[in-house]
């Protein structure tokens, strides 16, 4: 709450300091009537020294509440007596700290309360309301400061315009910036997790075990000790599903494309075309739900009416449902190129008395190949990112068959199981999710690049 | 076709238009077989669609309604409020399950076995004495009086009035009691059984009781992360959008950027709240599973798509009116801000509306960041615990009571609905504002 109000203050602040920088200007001139020889407007004059009385105060104080926790744990650390935290494995030492936090907050605790813990969490509560005391004397210090700084550079001469654009110009750089620090964010994020994973389990077993049960790990005496944690099984239920609902779109998508763009007439384009595209915004847990509930249930009566033995949650019926979803990515994609095919070749063919299919299949499809082949892979890649419909329909148990009417789990539901619920950031078995990220990310990342480089190359060829 | 096959039959003059004759019909089919699968697959897609949200609907319908039992409680006095002190504090700590009981044993006086009792109270929703309470903290003067009240029913009788439990199988098989539906079915001809519609759906925050469960709770929890990601990622996208398509040189950096936004819409959601995971909880220490850290994530996950609108939108506006305006001396700066801006601001709005809307209904990422606590308090602010709505979803989903299936596509309604209604706005929004030069 202290925060809001501190971030309220600061605004208030830079209001100030706006009204301020201006009528300093003005008075610098002599009034109003001599603003013409200031060398900027006024305005600019205050916004001058509002962004410098609320820009540095804002980052201080963003800083400040990132890394206040990082610092207090370390001198909480520090602090503790020796005989407390002597012999303790790092997991433990989190453990502690944790216990420490949640003490000081008023939560749960899972250790007893003892004395030295309860002065920990004092101490633990001084250090912040040291820190927040701290931090509102040195923003509004900053803030201040900085504005009266610049409330006394102010004079007719100020170049106040440039500097204010050079100061907006440079925030505008840093936002688009921040795509860069996402990217670096994941990349570091999860390569690190998955560098400490695989100081505990080989890359070898990783990549080619066949046998994957991260469960087995939580027992000390066992940690990465059975080959538990083969992804094979994974990547195969991962190809399973996600060829199932290629199968499903592409024949769709690519005809509905071909469709739409060829024979529809305008009105039912103008129909059909946003009636498909809903399914691309329709969130995927509903496609989930959707898949559990309905699908599932639907596949297993037909199968055992037919003499089949289907798992209760199978990789058909998210697959199926998966390619429902991925209808409208491959369709829309398809229907750019196929739309960006020149009409002279359609009419060269016509001229020649091919019919209008002949003309798609020799001539259009042909020529829309290579963007078609790029909208595939896009769709693919989403195929194999999708996860609330899998981890949803496809269940948890990690078999390695290829068949359909199994259940079959993908490297995203792993994801999503071993890192919900109660977890340590030093177990295998949490680390594990890391890695798997790693390879998703790598993986989709390969075939996105592939697929748009293939989709770019081909739209500039008739531009 | 091959040349033998011309030279031994050297009678027969086949020419272009005798071989085209010959296989016309042939090729006609195939064109009328090839045109009948495409328009196969539009149908199919479109079946597709209406098959989803029949289902939906279908499932669904029954939980904008809930199933009360009228039935003539008793506000004693003696029990409500013995010192006729009439203070708020005494009346919400009286013992309202025992009134409700007690009109129950009244309605049915041959049953008094204990197990039947407790059988004939089971049909009550746990949750009827908190109703019954806020009545009677609203109409204070009606205790010591009998009241015709509608009491919460509970889940079973709920589904069995909706017909979701066949009153016609073996007792064995039904979750409802032979016996309980006797009583059900002497309620309901004395016309004390009905549905009326379902507020608590929309007032309620989750539940462990499927008749109490409401997604008012989620439906905050939503609110607050997209307002939070919406304050942080139209400034940012505008800025970086601004920046890329109107002052950035192709340089290496410039390059870098794009080719990283280009790649983050398409990197899996989930890896982004791997990404959250990692780097706002485990290294800033964001407290998890608030609308805080949700909405840094979606903010992340958001802006390639709002900085590749912007762009869009800044590219369409004509040159000229930059010329123009430098023309009469403004900056680059100026010429944005008073110019560009305000005429790209429609395109840009429609692509933070569907951003929006995409992060409306984003799940996965969420889950790693602990939004699937189950919180019962509705979250009032940007730090307190809170759940959105389609995680509120998945958690139903998983839920094994039959009541809950109809709650969650009935939570799928409103989620979708919200979701027309952004992408309607950014459609009329685009259709206001389109503009030739």
């Amino acid at each position: 709450m202290s925060n809001w109000l501190l971030l309220l203050i600061v605004l208030v602040i830079m209001a100030l300091a706006y009204q301020l920088g201006r009528r300093r200007a003005i008075a610098r001139v002599g009034g109003p009537h001599q603003v013409k020889h200031l060398h900027s407007l006024p305005g600019y004059h205050g916004f001058y020294a509002a962004l410098w009385a609320g820009i540095p105060a804002l980052f201080m104080m963003g800083l400040w509440i990132g890394f206040q926790d990082q610092v207090i744990i370390t001198l909480l650390t520090h602090a503790l007596p020796p005989q407390q935290v002597e012999g303790l494995s790092a997991g433990q030492l989190n453990l502690l700290i944790s216990d420490i936090r949640s003490l000081a907050t008023g939560n749960i605790v899972s250790a007893q309360v003892t004395a030295e813990l309860q002065a920990a969490a004092d101490y633990y509560n001084h250090l912040h309301e040291i820190s927040r005391i701290a931090m509102w004397v040195v923003v509004l210090a900053l803030a201040v400061g900085a504005m009266l700084a610049v409330w006394l550079q102010i004079h007719p001469h100020l170049r106040a315009r440039n500097r204010v654009e050079s100061i907006i110009l440079t925030i505008m750089i840093v936002c688009s910036s921040i795509a860069i620090l996402t990217t670096l964010g994941i990349v570091l994020s999860v390569v690190f997790e998955s560098i400490r994973f695989f100081n505990l389990i080989s890359p070898l077993e990783f990549f080619f075990g066949t046998n994957w049960s991260p469960q087995i790990a939580l027992r000390a005496d066992q940690v990465g000790a059975s080959g538990s944690f083969g992804v094979i099984p994974l990547f195969v239920g991962t190809l399973v599903i996600s060829a199932i609902a290629m199968l499903v779109s592409v024949p769709i998508g690519l005809l509905s494309a071909i469709y739409l763009s060829e024979y529809a007439s305008r009105q039912v384009r103008a129909t059909a075309k946003p009636v498909l595209e809903v399914l691309a915004g329709i969130p995927t847990v509903v496609y989930g739900f959707f898949a559990a509930l309905t699908v599932a249930p639907m596949i297993r009566g037909l199968g055992t009416s037919m003499g089949l033995d289907v798992a209760s949650e199978s990789a058909l019926a998210a697959g199926l449902v998966m390619g429902i979803m991925i209808i409208p990515f491959v369709s829309s994609l398809s229907d750019d190129v196929i739309n960006a095919v020149p009409q002279a070749m359609r009419d060269g063919s016509y001229a020649l008395g091919a019919t209008r299919s002949e003309t798609i299949r020799r001539v259009i499809i042909p020529a829309a190949l290579p963007g078609i082949v790029g909208s595939i892979l896009l769709a693919v890649s989403r195929a194999i990112g999708e996860t609330m419909i899998v981890v949803m329909a496809a269940g948890l148990s990690a078999n390695l068959s290829i068949n359909p009417l199994d259940s079959l789990t993908t490297v995203t539901v792993q994801i999503v199981t071993l890192l919900t619920g109660d977890q340590e950031f030093d177990s295998p078995k949490t680390l594990a999710a890391f890695a798997l990220g790693l390879t998703l990310f790598v993986v989709t990342l390969a075939l996105n690049v592939v697929a748009l480089s293939i989709v770019r190359k081909y739209r500039e060829q008739y531009e | 076709m091959n040349k033998p096959a011309l030279e031994t039959t050297p009678l027969m003059r086949r020419n272009t238009v005798d071989i085209v004759r010959a296989s016309l019909k042939r090729r006609y089919a195939r064109e009328r077989r090839f045109r009948l699968l495409g328009a196969t697959a539009v149908i199919l897609g479109l079946i597709f669609v209406a098959l989803l949200f029949a289902d939906i609907i279908l499932k669904g319908y029954t939980a904008f309604q809930q199933t009360y039992v009228r039935l003539p409680v008793t506000l004693d006095a003696e029990a409500i409020d013995p010192e006729g002190t009439r203070s708020q504090e005494v009346i919400a700590d009286a013992d309202y399950m025992e009134l409700i009981r007690n009109a129950l044993y009244q309605l049915f006086p041959e049953v008094t076995d204990r197990r039947e009792r407790r059988l004939l109270t089971s049909m009550i929703s746990v949750g009827a004495p908190q109703l019954v309470r806020k009545h009677v903290l609203a109409h204070p003067e009606q205790i010591g009086t009998t009241q015709e009240l509608w009491i919460l029913a509970g889940a079973d009788i709920d589904m069995l009035i909706k017909g979701h439990i066949d009153r016609r199988l073996p007792e064995s098989e039904r979750r409802v009691k032979d016996q309980m539906l006797s009583w059900i079915s002497r309620l309901e001809a004395e016309g004390r059984v009905a549905k009326r519609f379902n507020t608590l759906f929309f007032t309620n925050s989750t539940s462990r009781e499927p008749e109490l469960a409401g997604i008012a709770g989620a439906l905050m929890g939503s609110f607050y992360t997209l307002l939070l990601t919406l304050i942080l990622s139209f400034p940012i996208g505008v800025g970086a959008a601004v920046y890329l398509e109107e002052f950035a040189s192709r340089n290496r950096w410039n390059d870098l950027i794009e080719v990283n936004i280009n790649n983050l819409a398409a990197v899996p959601s989930i890896v982004f709240g791997l990404l959250g995971l990692a780097v706002f909880i485990g290294f800033f220490g964001v407290p998890r599973s608030t609308p805080l850290v949700g909405a840094l994530v979606l903010t992340l996950m958001t802006l390639p798509t709002i900085i590749i609108a912007s762009r869009a939108a800044l590219k369409s506006v004509p040159p000229s009116i930059r010329e123009a305006a430098l023309g009469v001396g403004a900056s680059p700066l100026q010429t944005q801000f008073h110019h560009v801006l305000p005429l790209a601001m429609p395109g840009m709005l429609t692509g933070t509306i569907i951003g929006m809307a995409q992060a409306l209904g984003e799940t996965a990422p969420l889950l790693m960041i602990g939004m699937i606590a189950f919180i019962v308090d509705i979250p009032h602010g940007f730090t307190d615990m809170a759940t959105v709505l389609p995680v509120q979803i998945y958690l139903w989903a998983d839920s094994p009571e039959r009541g809950f299936v109809e709650r969650t596509s009935a939570a799928i309604m409103v989620l979708l609905a919200f979701l027309f209604a952004m992408n309607l706005a950014a459609v009329l929004l685009r259709r206001r504002f389109e503009r030739r030069w």
